[in-house]
């Protein structure tokens, strides 16, 4: 151990004096860490799910998101085809190598060019899954994963989010709670399972940085765009 | 005589700023709770609040001053400023000033529990829905003062008067919570951030169109009546005091009454 | 050796600043889009002063247990590949960094937006030893050009006009060209925001690829995980930490949360309070490097935690300021930041967050204006998301240095003489009798004075209200009541 470390952690304790022996202190703190009962979430979360789906449109779109809903699975690639062609996209597409995305008739579209991997400085679009959408905030949630590289998230101009309506949820606490119930595993806690980076994305990349003027696409992606496949509630 | 009997004996504090610059107001706060059916007293030894001694910094003085003000203040039913900042330092500061004298603690909580600024003592305690007083023909705007607003929730108390005495338009600025700039011996300190301060709020002044600003606390308004007659500008200015009690015959702030007399 | 200190001047600053036109421009948007738009979206969540109570029961707890969640953070950041280095001060932090960029031969370094990295004036000791770091923050992007330090905590360029941005690239970006138009050089710029944005995201776009490290700051770190939060709008401390091979955060000790559950809290009242958004763009949990079988990340995941004196604020008047999440909210509020601008404070922490910070980073001799050009209006305490007390820490501050004599000795003989008149009553009515006399011969004719000895500070911009009359309030009340009787 460093002294330093050493030094921080005396001037810490000694600025608890009166409790830094507290028997019960380390048995407090870990209850406290291993706490799942939310704080405080807003009613606004607290609705039925079709309710939240509704909000969490809502809350994209108030944040310039296009959002088009199909039926199923199968009508994504023509929704994508549709999407490239209203941006004069060039119809080549950086895909995750999701299970979701990659069991997609692409083949319906011949003019796509689909290629799978992360993402790189000469890709334009990219389509990727997301873990849940917030409804609270118009937030997703994306994860990192062998099936789903974080620069797929940032790199390309355009973001293409594949999701499904039951992966919405109201509040960050619910959404939280399906991710660790998503990474425990038998012998690993969801913490010890923890992926390199989660994401939380609220709308296109945005700046206001010159005379407090908000411009659209600082760095991430300049648009992005959501295919919500209608599967109901979970 | 019983009537009498129960009347609540309220003593004024002063403050020092009404005592110097415009005793008006004091007379103005008496006639307002007489009305309102107090008995109101004046001691005689009382001084300052101690504030400047506390926000310079100078902790053992203002205890020391504090203690002279809870002792004349001691025997009344209620203590009532017409300032939201003196009144919130003797009822939000002066506990905290004692950690170390349990006694003087005491002492200091219980005359923070009977200490009120003016139009919150009206409304608040004695329930006062209206003030009778003669209708004024007159648009005015309200500056909320810091300390009134922020230590002590006065807001809606003074605009509830000001609504009962006919004729009154109150045309409200855009940012009335916004520091005038004033800030104690911050005006002299910095007085060239005081000014840049107080030049925006008399913007926001002018900019409502009102023939008469008023505000509960005597320092924002000694500040912002000497930046709008340095402008120029016709906006008179009032403590609310004195518009609620009728006594508005005096000149108003920074004026005189021998250019208008003559 | 860290960022240069002004403070000292304060005044010089804030002279300087009263004049300077493009700042007056930035403190109208900080005053007024910046700080409606939070009154705005907090009035959308009925729950917004409630969740203000629960962060601030949240950060309390963790002061309370602070060395443990510390413990629980570095243990569980470890266990996911992660390095914990704890630095004392900002040399070490320095030194730390150094050395591990050196680890990677690393030329270029991007950088995050980070208060922490400014606090340790990193940009300047990496530039001394050979390695060029590019803020990718647009803002910090900016007045790295400019080499200026920021204005704003989160709106670090505020004081820039457009033009001065445009007149900045031209200078900065000779070889630029023109989007989708190669071997056309742009030449001089438009001073639209968002033809410079575009300009600004290619330039930095090669950067984030040809860095060798990656730098960003962390808001929060969580002992449940072991994971750093970063907060953005722009989306480049994503870039910077996703394509490097090495990402080092750079935070410090006060910035521990328990759980996920605390994050989702306290989040909720961050955005809101910074820049009036529900919530930011991207906010990004990180933990370790990346996984063996992960397609992109870092190979190399560090912590730099700053101590730099938070460690001894624990305990004292200055702990409620450890409950700062750095929202900003308190300078986009504060009528005196709106007059100065942050430059002013000459230090990195600007407005009322930074006058009651600073003294105990820099020196309270060096700092000694900043806790007392404040009118004590009290509205940063109104809008702090963690109700931090910042009127009661400057007035702390203010005693402190009338107890060690830092205060001039002209303003402490006035207060201490005035005191000692407030404690006689005789002497007091006595001295109040004589003043008023004299004001009201001199101020009768206009009701107001346009110059008064020793109060030029308010007779220079402002007149002098006359008293209403030569005689007190006491002395009227009591011959009234003489009459009376």
């Amino acid at each position: 151990m460093s002294s330093s470390r050493d030094r921080i952690f005396a001037t810490l304790r000694s600025g608890l004096k009166h409790t830094v022996n507290d028997p019960a202190r380390p048995e407090a703190v870990a209850e406290r860490i291993a706490r799942r009962t939310p704080n405080l979430v807003p009613q606004r979360a607290q609705i039925p799910h079709a309710e939240q789906v509704a909000l969490f449109t809502a809350k994209v779109e108030a944040l310039t998101v296009t959002v088009d809903s199909v039926p199923a699975e199968q009508d994504v690639p023509g929704k994508v085809a549709e999407y490239l062609a209203q941006h004069n996209l060039p119809s080549q597409l950086r895909v995750a190598p999701d299970p979701l995305l990659e069991n997609l008739p692409w083949g319906d579209r011949p003019m796509l060019q689909v290629d799978y991997g992360h993402g790189r400085s000469q890709d334009l679009v990219s389509v990727t899954p997301a873990f849940a959408g917030i409804a609270e905030t118009g937030t997703l949630m994306l994860h990192s994963s062998t099936t789903t590289p974080t620069t797929l998230h940032f790199v390309p101009d355009h973001h293409i989010v594949v999701m499904k309506e039951s992966q919405i949820t109201g509040s960050l606490e619910d959404a939280f709670a399906r991710l660790r119930d998503k990474l425990g595993t038998a012998d690993k806690t969801a913490a010890e399972n923890w992926p390199r980076t989660v994401n939380f994305v609220t709308g296109p990349s945005r700046t206001a940085d010159i005379e407090g003027v908000p411009v659209l696409g600082a760095h991430g992606p300049r648009r992005l765009h959501i295919v919500l496949i209608a599967d109901g509630t979970p | 005589m019983s009537q009498i009997d129960s009347k609540p004996r309220v003593a004024l504090f002063v403050t020092c700023l009404v005592d110097l610059f415009r005793p008006s107001v004091g007379f103005a706060a008496i006639k307002l709770m007489e009305d309102a059916g107090c008995v109101v007293e004046v001691p005689e030894a009382q001084v300052c609040c101690g504030q400047p001694a506390y926000n310079s910094g100078d902790r053992n003085d203002t205890a020391a001053i504090a203690k002279q003000v809870i002792e004349v203040f001691e025997d009344y039913d209620y203590v009532v400023a017409p300032s939201g900042s003196c009144g919130g330092m003797i009822k939000d500061h002066y506990p905290a000033l004692f950690a170390a004298e349990p006694d003087w603690q005491r002492r200091a909580e219980d005359l923070s529990g009977r200490m009120h600024e003016l139009t919150s003592f009206l409304v608040d305690v004695l329930k006062i829905q209206s003030v009778q007083t003669a209708p004024q023909d007159v648009k005015i705007t309200y500056h909320d003062s810091c300390s009134g607003l922020r230590e002590l929730g006065v807001k809606a108390q003074p605009r509830a008067l000001l609504e009962s005495v006919q004729g009154l338009e109150l045309v409200e600025m855009q940012t009335p919570e916004t520091c005038c700039g004033f800030g104690g011996t911050f005006c002299v300190k910095y007085g060239e951030i005081s000014t840049d301060i107080v030049s925006r709020k008399t913007a926001d002044i002018n900019a409502t169109g009102a023939d008469l600003l008023l505000a509960g606390d005597m320092g924002c308004l000694l500040n912002m009546a000497g930046k709008l007659k340095r402008e120029g500008s016709p906006v008179q200015v009032r403590h609310v005091a004195e518009v609620l009690a009728g006594m508005t015959d005096l000149p108003a702030i920074g004026e005189s009454s021998l250019g208008e007399s003559k | 050796m860290s960022m240069q200190i002004t403070a000292q001047n304060f005044e010089a600053n804030a002279a300087k600043a009263l004049k300077d036109p493009n700042l007056r421009k930035a403190m109208q948007i900080i005053g007024g889009p910046m700080a409606s738009r939070r009154v705005e979206t907090a009035r959308e969540l009925p729950e917004f002063e409630a969740l203000r109570d629960e962060g601030v029961k949240i950060k309390n707890h963790v002061l309370k247990h602070i060395d443990l969640y510390l413990e629980k953070f570095e243990q569980q950041l470890t266990a996911r590949g992660g390095k914990l280095h704890w630095c004392r001060t900002p040399r070490e932090a320095r030194e730390t960094i150094l050395a591990l960029c050196r680890s990677r031969n690393a030329k270029l370094v991007t950088k995050g937006k980070s208060m922490v990295t400014e606090e340790i004036g990193l940009n300047a000791f990496l530039e001394e030893h050979g390695i060029t770091p590019v803020e990718t923050d647009l803002g910090e992007y900016i007045i790295q050009l400019a080499h200026e330090p920021p204005s704003h905590i989160i709106g670090p360029a505020l004081h820039k006009t457009r033009e001065q941005v445009a007149e900045l690239f031209e200078d900065h970006h000779p070889d630029y060209e023109l989007p989708n138009m190669p071997g056309v050089k742009a030449g001089p710029r438009s001073t639209e925001p968002q033809v410079l944005v575009t300009e600004a995201r290619q330039v930095l776009r090669d950067r984030y690829f040809q860095a060798d490290v990656g730098i960003t700051g962390a808001n929060f770190l969580i002992a449940e995980t072991g994971a750093t939060v970063i907060v953005t709008n722009e989306g480049n401390g994503d870039l910077t930490q996703s394509l490097p091979k090495m990402h080092i955060a750079v935070s410090s000790i006060e910035k521990v949360i328990p759980n996920l559950e605390d994050l989702s809290t306290i989040l909720r009242i961050l955005a809101r309070s910074a820049t009036g958004q529900e919530m930011s763009c991207y906010t990004t949990l990180s933990c370790g490097p990346k996984r063996p079988e992960d397609k992109d990340g870092p190979e190399e995941f560090h912590v730099v935690l700053l101590d730099n004196g938070r460690s001894e604020m624990l305990g004292t008047a200055l702990e409620p300021l450890l409950r700062c999440i750095r929202c900003g909210a308190c300078m986009n509020n504060c009528p005196v930041y709106h007059s100065v601008g942050g430059h002013a404070y000459g230090w990195v922490y600007p407005g009322p967050i930074g006058a009651a910070l600073d003294p105990h980073m820099i020196g309270l001799e060096t700092a000694r204006h900043l806790p007392n050009a404040s009118t004590f209006c009290g509205k940063c305490e109104e809008v702090c998301p963690m109700r931090i007390p910042l009127p009661d820490v400057m007035r702390w501050w203010r005693e402190q240095a009338h107890e060690k004599q830092i205060t001039p000795p002209l303003q402490r003989w006035g207060i201490e003489a005035w005191a000692f008149a407030a404690k006689h009553p005789w002497l007091y009515r006595l001295g109040a009798g004589i003043a008023i006399g004299l004001l009201n011969m001199l101020g009768k004719d206009k009701g107001r004075l346009a110059s008064l000895p020793l109060a030029g500070g308010w007779t220079d911009g402002r007149d002098f209200p006359a008293p209403q009359s030569a005689s007190t309030f006491m002395s009227q009340y009591k011959s009234k009541q003489g009459a009376a009787r």
